[in-house]
């Protein structure tokens, strides 16, 4: 079953096209990597299926629900989570999660259960009370990471989530990652990191608003010829800039 | 004194905010024309230690000498002599991309002319934007602008704090290509990134974490001195492989590195056996090669040390 379905997806503010026809679809389960050069037009399209922003034409439809008619409906089925914004500072570890459950519109009683699940899930029980400002960062993005999924959506949308921390935070990041997959949790993340991007089932590269390329890391490898994603970006991106 | 004083020293510093210690007890020397990097995650002290040299903040303890002169008492010397480009954007938003840098030659007493052939290769990327507003730029012409206006005093040492957080590959290589020619001018550069790839483009580096620097030297050694044996070991199905792989005996660690594990055993161990291991475990296309240690394999052992 595909979670994300986009055809001719397109975005224009005045002469400029942001986001340029771009089709792909994304299964359930799967990590789906969402690469390409700043200003290539990932946050544009993110905007897009999370229902923030409306297409100037295209179709698409998330979660089963279509981005023109159901926005709400898109919105109580995802997750969303960036390094940037994703949990208060100056709510504690348990008032950012009781008030993410309340907007998700987990009825009291289950999110009392879900609250104390979620805090010993992640050993967090000890600084339940803590203002979520003064956390490690590593603790917090696996916090915000087990908020965002907290109301089972189909899919999550991760704007570079390890953006900054350490190298064994970042990976012990991406096997919390492996795990919602596994329970059938879609994934569609963004990421500088290209190591990171082998860890994705597939991945579109996106450049002058156009998808450059989609596929398996092993397909993209072999189209490209080149050794890892870092030189496959870098030879898109090269190509772009050019053109 | 007939010898330069070397570009930075600084000894035994420690800065704490209330509860929480920023940096605890850290010590270095960085020679002229060096161009030296700061590498660790978020909250590791980076930008306090760049704070201290670039004499924005006091450290509680020890000392530092910035081109031979006190970070305490003679600031005013080396706020002359250092550029420094903060990693939160600080131009003011609402001048334009020449008035900027304008002004910034102006308040070193110095015009934007008598540098410019310091800033030509940058600033030429920005001329066609010259009149635009510094808040209204991308955030690649941005940061080009913050270098521009970091150097048009000539400065002997540049203090760069996180130039290539949240940039795009493409544009993090064309940022280090600038500061290699900033380099090759006789300008010291000290420069601090989260990214572990970056240490090999500088030619020291300092890795740093919860305010102490857990090594300091050249990014070849460093990954050399890696102290386990290490693999790079491939399956198809990779998360079942990490769990089957950290239940091995011999594992001392295991980390996913790109489409591939990165395991470091407590002993030398022959692949095969890992291979017929695994291949009980149910695991297809497997296979199991020794392997270069990078600097991130080696920051993750200093880390669990």
């Amino acid at each position: 079953m595909d979670v994300i379905t986009a055809d001719k997806l397109t975005k224009r503010f005045g002469d400029f096209v942001a986001v340029d026809q771009i089709s792909f679809s994304v299964k359930q389960g799967e990590i789906f990597g969402f690469l390409g050069a700043n200003g290539a037009g990932k946050t544009t399209a993110m905007r897009m299926l999370t229902g923030l922003s409306r297409p100037t034409s295209g179709q698409a439809q998330v979660a089963g629900f279509d981005i023109y008619r159901d926005v709400e409906k898109i919105k109580r089925r995802i997750g969303y989570m960036s390094q940037k914004f994703s949990l208060y500072e100056d709510l504690t570890v348990s008032e950012n999660i009781e008030f993410y459950g309340g907007v998700y519109g987990i009825k009291a009683r289950d999110l009392r259960l879900k609250t104390s699940q979620l805090l010993s899930e992640l050993g967090l029980q000890e600084v339940a009370r803590t203002l979520v400002g003064s956390l490690p960062l590593g603790w917090k993005q696996k916090l915000a990471f087990s908020v965002a999924i907290m109301h089972d959506p189909a899919l999550v949308f991760l704007d570079e989530p390890t953006g900054g921390v350490d190298p064994i935070t970042r990976r012990q990041f991406w096997e919390m990652i492996y795990q919602a997959a596994d329970r059938g949790v879609t994934i569609f993340v963004t990421t500088h990191y290209m190591d990171e991007a082998e860890y994705c089932d597939r991945i579109s590269m996106m450049a002058n608003g156009r998808i450059a390329a989609l596929g398996t890391p092993q397909e993209l490898r072999e189209q490209f010829q080149a050794p890892d994603m870092n030189a496959i970006f870098l030879k898109i991106a090269r190509g772009s800039q050019t053109a | 004194m007939t010898t330069h004083p070397p570009a930075l020293v600084f000894d035994n510093i420690h800065k704490s905010f209330g509860p929480v210690t920023a940096l605890e007890g850290v010590s270095l020397e960085i020679g002229r024309g060096e161009l030296f990097g700061l590498i660790g995650p978020d909250g590791a002290g980076k930008t306090t230690l760049m704070r201290i040299l670039t004499t924005l903040l006091l450290p509680d303890q020890g000392a530092a000498q910035v081109l031979g002169y006190d970070v305490i008492k003679q600031w005013r010397n080396i706020r002359r002599e250092v550029g420094y480009m903060p990693g939160r954007f600080s131009l003011y938003q609402d001048l334009s991309v020449a008035e900027n840098l304008h002004f910034f030659a102006t308040l070193f007493g110095t015009t934007v002319a008598e540098n410019y052939d310091l800033i030509r290769d940058i600033y030429e990327q920005l001329e066609p934007f010259r009149k635009r507003r510094a808040g209204k730029l991308s955030g690649g012409m941005k940061q080009k602008l913050a270098l521009c206006c970091a150097l048009v005093h000539r400065p002997q040492i540049l203090f760069l704090d996180e130039p290539t957080t949240g940039v795009d590959p493409v544009s993090r290589q064309e940022f280090w290509q600038i500061l290699n020619r900033l380099q090759d001018q006789g300008i010291t550069i000290f420069v601090s990134t989260p990214y572990m790839d970056e240490a090999s483009l500088c030619d020291r580096v300092a890795l740093i974490q919860d305010g102490h620097f857990l090594a300091v030297d050249k990014p070849g050694a460093l990954a050399a001195s890696y102290e386990h044996p290490l693999y790079a070991v491939k399956a198809r199905d990779r998360f079942r492989l990490l769990q089957d792989v950290r239940q091995w005996p011999p594992t001392y660690q295991a980390f996913p590195f790109g489409e591939q594990l990165h395991l470091s055993t407590r002993t030398e161990i022959d692949p095969q056996q890992l291979v017929g291991y695994l291949t009980q475990q149910g695991h297809q296309e497997i296979t199991v090669t020794p392997t270069a240690p990078t600097i991130e394999d080696r920051f993750m052992e200093l880390m669990t040390h």
